[in-house]
């Protein structure tokens, strides 16, 4: 199946929706395979590989794309240091990652929505939520620094696939009204072990609601290896078990990501429905800094993803084409710092959550109990100060 | 999802028979004759007309009405997009109803039984109840999970749970359960305008219990009031939600129940009346926010204290509010505060339930033990 907008009309499409219900599934059904292999349009090596179904994104589009590319490694970087110097309690990295981040951001217009899971701070920030805010939930001050409803961007989820469902929900309800919003919903290839990225797929396409739902397989979750999450021939073909269209994507090939993502994101805005589209990625650290990946890998098994680095075959790719010199290079990592900096200097200063606001939002009108609580804590607090 | 009791068909012959009369009663606004569960489906239908953002789903509620009967008409009358069906998976259909109430909506689930409404169980403690925290207040989730709840319609296995302490246990939610059929009318459609989630709980065995209602009356309240349950224009006050109600004045001791625990509350008082014996019955209404205020107002006056709930009593919503009782009124109290529950047990089958259920005998035998003695 190729996920682009030269595609069936919408209508065609949900004809078609209704026929694979039927008898004759298995002879419709086969367009909503995935490729045989992942979409690539920039190799390691950075030389454009063709394809016919996904045209290469422009070259403004992919030099942009390759300065958050750069931030958001340098978010990555800067939030690991942040984590040994005890300023955030906890960083779970998309190091080597930073290509579906980006993209899964930048594909999506500031009225559609993202639901992103707890690997993807820098593609929240690169969505244009303020990054002290988005680092709140790991510094440890609240469990969501942001407001979802201002950058249409859910709270980062921690459990797995959750977030799925209220991807449809959220999707559902705009379809209702009539607005053309599409929800791009992330997780990871263990996710799509839990029951509730199963009832996510089968909701979205019996609604045929927009949602993009976009796996980020980095072969890992913390230390099960996606041998032991799945045998299926690919995450993407678990689609067509619900009557939608499943990809492939080199998830560290940005320029794919962006065709491919796009071209998912557009199809559902037409009102095709939802797609499933799996970037083929590798989680280069551990787990979280709490983690020990090598009790469960080798470092030879890390190293064979080096030479795969989202970031070197863009810049090799848009050096070659003379989009991208050490001009612009020391500008976007001039930039990049500036963040890094923000980030330094936001979370080195102290914060003191108030203990009076445990009280302030669990319900719209706060209970007797939880006032009396409150009162309680309060007279505890001026015993201290006294 | 399932094996439906015999007495799930009875109740679809009181529903639609109740329809005409009770239309015409309300049309000359008069107190109707109405049930249970026709007063849950116009609630619905009310709350449904008055706010588009009101949408019902679940397993069977479109054209079938819901195996109760709860949603009988609203597809026809608002449309499937309003009133639907979802594929057959509880997280699901929670799940999607908390991205639903991020993004405007009101929705209103029905879990099609107690039971089977644990594998929604994580969307319902780890999502619906946490979103408002977890955002600041930023996101609030106004939904109601409707749940036909607890015993006594001999009911095959996963049919008959007593499952509020897991709900009321959850901070963030709200949790009601209405005993007469004008609550029924009125908790539910409060429980549609509050801006926080709502476990709903409809004691099954009532749905087809009659009383007559002044249905004018009753929805000219909310005419009145604004989404938050606040007076148009007037500062905000309780509504039902959070204040208990005194199903019955007495004198000698106060029986605190809800639910589908309060008409066997007040049998019991009844008799013990023939006996001579003067018992107050508390209505709760709600479970969580909890009325300490008329509880502890009642126990003072009278002194002892009996909570009757179906469910089992260990670590239950029996066994707090005897604490708080005990924590609030320890000097009014002549006599240790009891409970009559179900027992420790998995719910017992159709033909063993009755020797699980708080029954008029055990709530007097109850009543019997609070020291009359030293009077």
């Amino acid at each position: 199946m190729t996920i682009s907008t030269g595609n069936p009309s919408p209508q065609a499409m949900a004809d078609s929706r209704r026929d694979a219900a039927h008898s004759d599934a298995g002879a419709t059904a086969s367009h909503l395979l995935p490729s045989n292999v992942p979409v690539q349009l920039v190799d390691p090596d950075g030389h454009h590989r063709h394809d016919d179904r996904y045209p290469l994104p422009d070259g403004g589009a992919l030099l942009d794309a390759y300065a958050r590319l750069v931030t958001g490694r340098r978010i990555n970087d800067q939030a690991n240091a942040l984590v040994r110097q005890g300023r955030l309690a906890v960083y779970p990295s998309s190091h080597g990652q930073e290509a579906c981040q980006v993209a899964a951001a930048v594909v999506l217009e500031t009225t559609d929505w993202l639901f992103p899971t707890y690997r993807d701070t820098v593609a929240v920030i690169a969505r244009g939520v303020e990054p002290l805010e988005v680092l709140t939930l790991l510094r440890g001050d609240w469990h969501s620094g942001y407001d979802p409803c201002e950058h249409h961007t859910a709270p980062q989820a921690t459990p797995l696939a959750t977030q799925l469902l209220h991807a449809v929900g959220v999707a559902h309800a705009s379809k209702l009204r009539g607005e053309e919003t599409v929800v791009l919903a992330m997780c990871g290839d263990g996710a799509t072990s839990e029951g509730d990225f199963h009832e996510a797929l089968n909701f979205a396409a019996v609604f045929h609601v927009p949602v993009v739902f976009f796996v980020q397989n980095n072969e890992y979750a913390i230390s099960v290896p996606l041998k032991n999450q799945s045998v299926a021939p690919s995450l993407a073909h678990k689609a067509i078990g619900y009557g939608m269209p499943g990809e492939r994507v080199d998830g560290n090939d940005l320029a794919a990501l962006l065709a491919v993502l796009g071209a998912a994101v557009e199809r559902a805005r037409e009102g095709a429905g939802p797609s499933l589209v799996e970037a083929h990625t590798y989680r280069m650290q551990a787990h979280t800094n709490a983690d020990d990946a090598t009790r469960y890998r080798t470092q030879e098994d890390v190293e064979k993803w080096v030479p795969r680095d989202p970031l070197t075959r863009m810049r090799t790719y848009l050096h070659g084409l003379n989009l991208l010199d050490d001009d612009a290079e020391a500008r976007f990592a001039a930039d990049a710092e500036v963040i890094a900096a923000y980030m330094r200097d936001g979370l080195n200063a102290e914060v003191q959550p108030d203990p009076q606001e445990l009280f302030a939002h669990v319900y719209a009108r706060r209970t007797p109990q939880l006032e009396e609580q409150a009162a309680q804590l309060r007279d505890e607090l001026s015993r201290q100060d006294g | 999802m399932s094996t439906v009791s015999t007495a799930e068909a009875e109740i679809t012959d009181v529903t639609a028979s109740d329809t005409a009369a009770a239309t015409a009663a309300a049309a000359a606004g008069m107190p109707q004759s109405l049930t249970f569960a026709k007063a849950l489906n116009t609630a619905l239908a009310d709350e449904m007309a008055a706010d588009p953002a009101v949408l019902m789903f679940g397993e069977d509620v479109g054209p079938l009405g819901g195996v109760f009967r709860i949603t009988d008409g609203l597809t026809a009358r608002f449309g499937e997009e309003r009133c639907f069906d979802t594929p057959l998976a509880e997280s699901g259909i929670m799940g999607m109803a908390v991205g639903m109430a991020m993004n405007g909506m009101r929705p209103v689930v029905e879990m099609q039984f107690d039971a089977f409404a644990y594998p929604a169980f994580e969307q319902v403690v780890s999502h619906a109840a946490k979103m408002a925290n977890r955002t600041r207040g930023k996101v609030r989730l106004p939904l109601v999970i409707r749940i036909p709840y607890a015993g006594g319609i001999g009911g095959v296995e996963h049919h008959c749970d007593s499952s509020e302490s897991y709900y009321a246990h959850t901070p963030g939610l709200t949790v009601v359960a209405p005993a007469t059929v004008a609550d029924a009318y009125t908790l539910l459609r409060e429980a549609i305008r509050l801006n926080d989630p709502v476990v709903f709980l409809e004691p099954k065995k009532l749905y087809w219990t009659k009383e007559d209602v002044d249905l004018a009356a009753l929805r000219s309240r909310f005419d009145a009031v604004d989404s938050d349950g606040a007076p148009r224009g007037g500062s905000p006050r309780p509504g039902a939600i959070g204040t208990a109600a005194v199903a019955r004045p007495g004198t000698d001791a106060t029986l605190i129940a809800y639910g589908p625990s309060v008409s066997t509350a007040l049998a019991a008082a009844d008799a013990a009346a023939a006996e001579g014996r003067s018992l107050e019955v508390v209505d709760l209404r709600s479970i969580v926010p909890f009325d300490d205020e008329t509880v502890t107002a009642s126990v003072r006056r009278t002194g002892r204290a009996v909570v009757i709930s179906e469910a089992p009593g260990f670590a239950s919503v029996a066994s707090e509010i005897v604490a708080r009782v005990q924590e609030r009124c320890f000097h009014s109290l002549a006599a240790p505060v009891l409970r009559v529950t179900g027992f420790d047990i998995p719910y017992p089958s159709p033909k063993l339930e009755h020797w699980f259920l708080p029954s008029v005998d055990r709530i007097l035998d109850a009543v019997d033990e609070l020291q009359w003695e030293d009077q």
